[in-house]
């Protein structure tokens, strides 16, 4: 018996039973769609965060005020603790080797008020080097120089849902003014649009040096974080040990548990982020893998079924020569005929699916090789699984008694 | 040449074992035409089985052109079955809606013969079945008894048997068209040589093979040259 014999004899037997052959791959379809699916979703979904995190900044380590605490915990309220200061951020720029850019910030929610109209809004202030760090873009006009933050300058750069809140669609802010806190402030830049999910929206922002933040806004001499850009990705981890080095010393803390300072590293965030989307990711395919599994059962059923309604057959096949090997090879090859198919199918609908939520704009998917073969791999295997016992079943039958059978 | 040699056959599957064979001995010559005849129960079936390498006997020999099957392993027996015997059962056994040639080229399938010789094989065995060319392309479940019983022994044909071992095969006819069958195993036997067992209950089934063994009880009461031997019309031909 060739393998041409074996398929050609596949092709008859699930032919004669089309109906039952199709409803029976529908079960392994679903399951084989829905695993696509979920991995290109999930990887989807891991990707666009990645990328919104990566669009924070390059290479970022955050340094914050406060006891230390692990990411994602609860919060008192960033800027609460004063202990950071602008001599630690300057300690920091000239002890710690591998820093591209440093930024210090004062940031505070408050209310801005233009003509006739007003918006609450997160107020950074910072200093030039945050662009570099942070990823800020200027549209219109310019980011304001380090001359203006030694001079506490009331200058502000506007992020475009600021200028729109403000000026209304289409309004330009550049040149105008605006009042933080009774505070005139001159407008003297847009930043671009940079999309508002993720940690924060920094299209909603109004940038204003630090110095003049301390000064009309925080009134003290504190900073709320302080932002470095390490050289390369592998920088930040040696910056987030120097710089927890440095300030444990100059606040004389010896043990690092009782920080009273935390530093977020982007690389972990990516890390936590990635492993969050991992467990879903997870989570949803082994749902989807559970209808597998039911659809491979669904299969098991049937050639439970064949095998008994074909009795006769096995005994005449084997009565005219047919070894138990042919017999088990035969029906084996039914079965993972079956998956495979349905494999078949269920990766293009699975595709289709992912396809559609791209198309959709609901998220990026990603369809990739490794889960096609996957897919396929276990969907062979669930044939020759869920086959195996009723393969096993005909093979074994005795020829006299299988001829007989009524 | 086939040779039973003091055959027994024990089933100790019930409660009681019981003894189907007691002891059967015979030889069958090549070219011969013999029918094993008695009622339910004789034991013929078990002997068939016996006979068509289906089965093992419990004590005693069976060998078959020259070779002893009496103790063989499921696969060697398959193998047997697959070189020197074909079969004509009495229910058909016909693959449903499967075209004549395709039922007739089947055992070629498990023999081993490439695909491009098989279609040649399966038409001169048809051909000597004495089923017209018309009908092979047709389904098994589109032809009448007699032309479904003709594709079965085309089936067992086809692979040159050294036996071909018919089990009931007019049991499913009416009298003509059995008639017509058994009419084609006597032109087999008598034109091509072949060696054909019948087994049987009728006795009007068995006067159309030379000779008749009579079994009972587990044991053979007479093994004689048929001397009433019927020889069938011969309107085989359709």
């Amino acid at each position: 018996m060739t393998t041409t014999d074996i398929l050609e004899e596949t092709y008859v037997a699930l032919s004669a039973n089309k109906a039952r052959s199709i409803l029976t791959m529908l079960g392994i379809i679903i399951g084989i769609a829905s695993v696509i699916a979920m991995i290109s979703i999930g990887q989807g979904a891991q990707q666009s965060i990645s990328a919104n995190i990566a669009s924070i900044g390059s290479n970022l380590v955050m340094i914050m005020p406060g006891a230390a605490r692990s990411f994602g915990g609860p919060s008192a309220g960033r800027g609460s603790a004063q202990t950071l200061t602008v001599e630690d951020g300057e300690a920091i720029q000239n002890g710690v080797a591998n820093i591209a850019a440093i930024a210090f910030d004062v940031s505070a929610r408050a209310q801005a008020t233009a003509k006739g109209t007003n918006t609450n809004t997160s107020i950074i202030g910072t200093t030039p080097s945050y662009t570099t760090v942070r990823n800020v873009e200027i549209d219109d006009g310019s980011f304001f120089a380090d001359a203006q933050v030694q001079s506490a300058a009331k200058v502000a750069v506007v992020g475009p849902t600021v200028q729109t809140d403000l000026f209304g669609d289409g309004g330009t802010a550049l040149g105008q003014t605006i009042r933080i806190k009774g505070i005139e402030f001159k407008i003297i830049g847009v930043t671009k649009t940079k999309g508002g999910s993720g940690f924060s929206n920094t299209d909603d922002t109004i940038y204003i040096p630090y110095t003049s933040a301390q000064r009309y806004l925080t009134g003290n001499k504190y900073l709320t974080e302080i932002d470095i850009s390490g050289i390369d990705s592998n920088s930040s981890s040696l910056v987030q040990s120097d710089v927890t080095d440095l300030l444990l010393t100059r606040h004389h803390i010896s043990d690092p548990a009782s920080a009273d300072f935390n530093l977020l590293n982007q690389a972990d965030i990516v890390a936590t982020a990635s492993s969050v989307t991992n467990t879903f990711t997870i989570l949803l395919s082994s749902v989807a893998a559970i209808s597998l599994v039911v659809g491979g059962i669904g299969i098991m059923n049937m050639m439970l079924t064949t095998v008994t309604e074909r009795t006769r057959e096995i005994g005449l096949r084997k009565a005219i020569g047919a070894k138990a090997h042919d017999i088990n090879m035969q029906f084996l090859a039914e079965a993972v005929a079956l998956t495979f198919i349905g494999g078949l199918i269920g990766v293009a609908i699975g595709w289709l699916i992912a396809f559609g939520v791209t198309y959709f704009g609901i998220l990026q998917t990603k369809v990739s090789l490794s889960s096609i073969l996957l897919a396929f791999g276990v969907s062979a295997g669930i044939g020759i699984i869920f086959g195996y016992y009723p393969a096993r079943r005909a093979a074994k039958m005795n020829p006299i008694e299988a001829l007989r059978f009524e | 040449m086939i040779e039973i040699k003091n055959i027994t056959k024990t089933y100790s599957t019930g409660p009681v074992p019981f003894q189907a064979l007691k002891g059967v001995s015979f030889k069958v010559d090549d070219g011969e035409f013999v029918a094993i005849m008695g009622p339910s129960g004789s034991g013929k079936s078990t002997l068939m089985h016996i006979i068509g390498a289906l089965d093992t006997p419990t004590t005693g020999k069976y060998i078959l052109d020259g070779k002893d099957v009496s103790t063989q392993s499921d696969d060697e027996l398959a193998d047997v079955r697959k070189d020197k015997i074909g079969f004509v059962f009495q229910a058909f056994n016909l693959l449903p809606r499967t075209t004549v040639l395709r039922n007739t080229m089947l055992p070629l399938m498990y023999k081993g013969i490439a695909k491009e010789n098989r279609e040649p094989l399966a038409r001169k065995a048809l051909l000597s079945a004495g089923l017209g060319e018309d009908r092979w392309q047709n389904k098994s479940n589109e032809l009448s008894g007699g032309q479904i019983q003709r594709v079965a022994i085309a089936r067992a044909l086809v692979n040159n048997p050294a036996l071909i071992l018919a089990d009931e095969p007019t049991g499913n006819l009416d009298t003509k068209t059995g008639e017509i069958v058994l009419a084609t195993f006597q032109r087999l036997n008598k034109d091509e040589g072949r060696t054909i067992i019948l087994i049987t209950h009728e006795h009007e089934v068995a006067e159309y093979a030379e000779r008749i063994i009579f079994i009972r009880d587990g044991l053979i009461v007479s093994d004689s040259k048929n001397h009433k031997r019927r020889i069938a019309n011969h309107h085989d031909d359709n």
